[in-house]
């Protein structure tokens, strides 16, 4: 794997990381293993502790960290027989949101999922994971495709949000998340939504309407990002208002699954899903299998009828 | 002293505040004698701008008279995340509710348009720019199931910035309970028309303000999901030339009719009649 990239609340840790890097160098190693075994644990202990204490706005750093796994690397590790489809057969193929058939362990499947993209080229095509109407149009048309076959829906969320720009608008894009959102409350199959990354607002619940809502341990999702919030109730976004608005928001696994939100939080590999994808993929892979299992002994009825339930009941009002 | 409860304040309000006798039209500057635009539905005699209403007025303008019967008036906001900005959400809450006299930002309930039984929702700008909570999102949910309970066709006003920040996530999770409330009404066979007013945008776009069966819009209302501000930042280049207005949302077909305020009540009325409901 190539070299972790580095968040500046991390520098402590690269700073070891470095000398033990310029101890296993020298000619006399073997001769001072035990200094290199104490640094690295060390190492490990002070990364154990950094991210066992992430703020809110550390969170989010994490959730957007350049090599943090999208939704084809976890294509790519969990699922066999990988069957991508295209297009929303309305206007064209968005690859801000991907779907295909896939095997996951013993289970056929849907798979949706954001995608920002890994270099720059990608990204530019993905506009960073901001989907436009035809990437939530080809996702419903898949998902219906999938209801027909009576496959289970495994969503995969990874958006800042959807795409702000004229031509999203001019396509409706205030529409095609509506309409997603009313008809995945009604899918008679087993709907499962993992936040994987970032869960921007809207663009991220037009494909997270789910009989389980989980969230990586290191996601974020909220009405809003934090600098989006910052720049308006604090007029102005910088690393000071954004900090105070991710506290505020309460955008993390654990704020949201305390407040009702959620169903599950996945834990992550110690320093994050990017240091350690693969045991990623296996916990989301173990996740998924035992949701739809679940899921799948109970009928279609109840099923939609305990969807709505779970979605009726958040409110907060006296 | 007890701070006010928000009927008290309301009196206060009303007591203390009388309307003023001119107001001036925000689009062309026109000063208009206060009574005569009301009398005109608050529609600019001269340039025909909609001035932003209260919901009350709304329904005023709307229903029968003296038919509207609320649903769920006494629900209230809480403060779910202990939500402070640069002031405390309970705060802005109590402020809101003093200035404004509701209790938040939509009335719910039933009453008649010409004749005809239906249930409605209409959002207040009025309030918070007229964002979208928890109340919101429930009142909203109530009223739809009623209408699905009882087999009467639904009409919700929208005029609102999107979802409520400082509810956060309770917001969010509005749309997706607003929206799979409309598919069980939508299930039942029931009609839906749903009415944007300026400005229409965020998470009330994205959610039940899309989904009508039939869908209005009042003239040049802005109606989006992105404000324009952020899509400018975004693309870096000048927005068209009444880009988001009502007319550029039916000339891309996600409008059936743009509906001037006086004959709102017909429009409504003709589509109850063609759905048979």
């Amino acid at each position: 794997m190539s070299a972790v990239q580095i968040l500046d609340f991390e520098q402590p840790i690269a700073e070891i990381e470095r000398q033990i890097s310029v101890l296993e160098g020298r000619p006399d190693a073997s001769a001072i293993a035990d200094e290199i075994r104490t640094l690295h644990e060390t190492r490990s202990s002070l990364l154990s502790k950094t991210y066992g204490s992430l703020t809110p706005w550390q969170t989010v750093r994490v959730a957007r960290h350049p090599q943090r796994p999208q939704t084809l690397d976890y294509v790519q590790m969990i699922c066999r027989d990988w069957c991508e489809l295209h297009g929303d057969r309305r206007h064209g193929d968005d690859p801000a949101i991907v779907t295909g058939f896939g095997r996951i362990g013993s289970i056929k499947c849907l798979v949706v999922g954001h995608q920002k993209g890994r270099d720059t080229k990608e990204r530019l095509a993905c506009h960073f994971g901001c989907a436009h109407p035809e990437g939530y149009r080809k996702a419903l048309l898949k998902m219906k495709l999938a209801e027909k076959f009576r496959l289970p829906i495994v969503t995969l969320i990874d958006t800042p949000g959807a795409y702000p720009g004229i031509g999203a608008e001019q396509r409706g894009q205030a529409e095609s998340i509506a309409v997603n959102l009313r008809e995945m409350s009604r899918l008679r199959v087993p709907v499962i939504c993992i936040v994987i990354g970032e869960g921007g607002s809207g663009g991220a619940l037009g494909i997270g309407v789910g009989d389980r809502v989980a969230m990586l341990q290191n996601s974020w999702y909220s009405v809003i990002s934090p600098e989006g919030c910052a720049a308006i109730l604090w007029k102005e976004a910088n690393e000071k208002t954004n900090n105070l608005a991710a506290n505020a928001l309460s955008l993390t696994a654990t704020h949201n699954l305390r407040n009702g939100l959620i169903d599950d939080v996945i834990p992550e590999p110690v320093g994050g899903a990017h240091r350690n994808p693969k045991a990623m993929a296996e916990a989301i892979q173990h996740y998924v299998v035992d949701r739809v299992r679940e899921l799948q002994r109970i009928d279609p009825d109840t099923l939609v009828r305990k969807r709505y339930e779970k979605f009726r009941a958040i409110a907060s009002v006296k | 002293m007890p701070e006010p409860t928000w009927t008290e304040a309301t009196v206060a309000v009303k007591k203390t505040v009388p309307d003023g006798l001119w107001t001036q039209c925000p689009e062309c500057e026109e000063t208009i004698f206060r009574k005569s635009l009301e009398a005109n539905l608050m529609v600019c005699p001269k340039c025909d701008h909609h001035l932003r209403i209260s919901a009350r007025r709304r329904i005023e303008q709307l229903l029968d008279p003296g038919t509207f019967e609320p649903l769920d008036a006494d629900m209230s906001p809480m403060d779910p995340l202990g939500f402070v900005d640069q002031k405390p959400y309970i705060d802005r809450l109590r402020e809101t509710q003093r200035k404004s006299g509701e209790i938040d930002g939509v009335q719910t309930g039933t009453g008649f348009i010409k004749g005809r039984k239906l249930v409605v929702g209409v959002m207040d700008f009025t309030f918070m720019a007229g964002s979208m909570g928890s109340v919101v999102g429930e009142r909203l949910t109530r009223c739809i199931e009623h209408a699905t309970d009882h087999s009467l066709p639904l009409v919700i006003v929208s005029c609102s910035g999107g979802a409520r920040m400082q509810e956060s996530g309770f917001s969010l999770m509005q749309m997706a309970k607003t929206s799979a409330a409309l598919a069980r009404f939508d299930d039942s066979g029931g009609l839906y028309i749903s009415v944007l007013a300026d400005p229409t945008t965020g998470g009330v776009t994205a959610s039940y303000a899309m989904l009508g069966d039939v869908i209005f819009a009042e003239p040049k209302a802005l109606i989006g999901f992105a404000g324009p501000r952020v899509i400018q930042q975004t693309i870096r280049q000048a927005l068209p030339e009444g880009f988001q207005t009502a007319e550029f949302l039916e000339k891309a077909g996600f409008v059936d009719r743009i509906v001037h305020r006086s004959a709102l009540r017909t429009e409504i009325s003709r589509i109850i009649d063609y759905s048979g409901k």
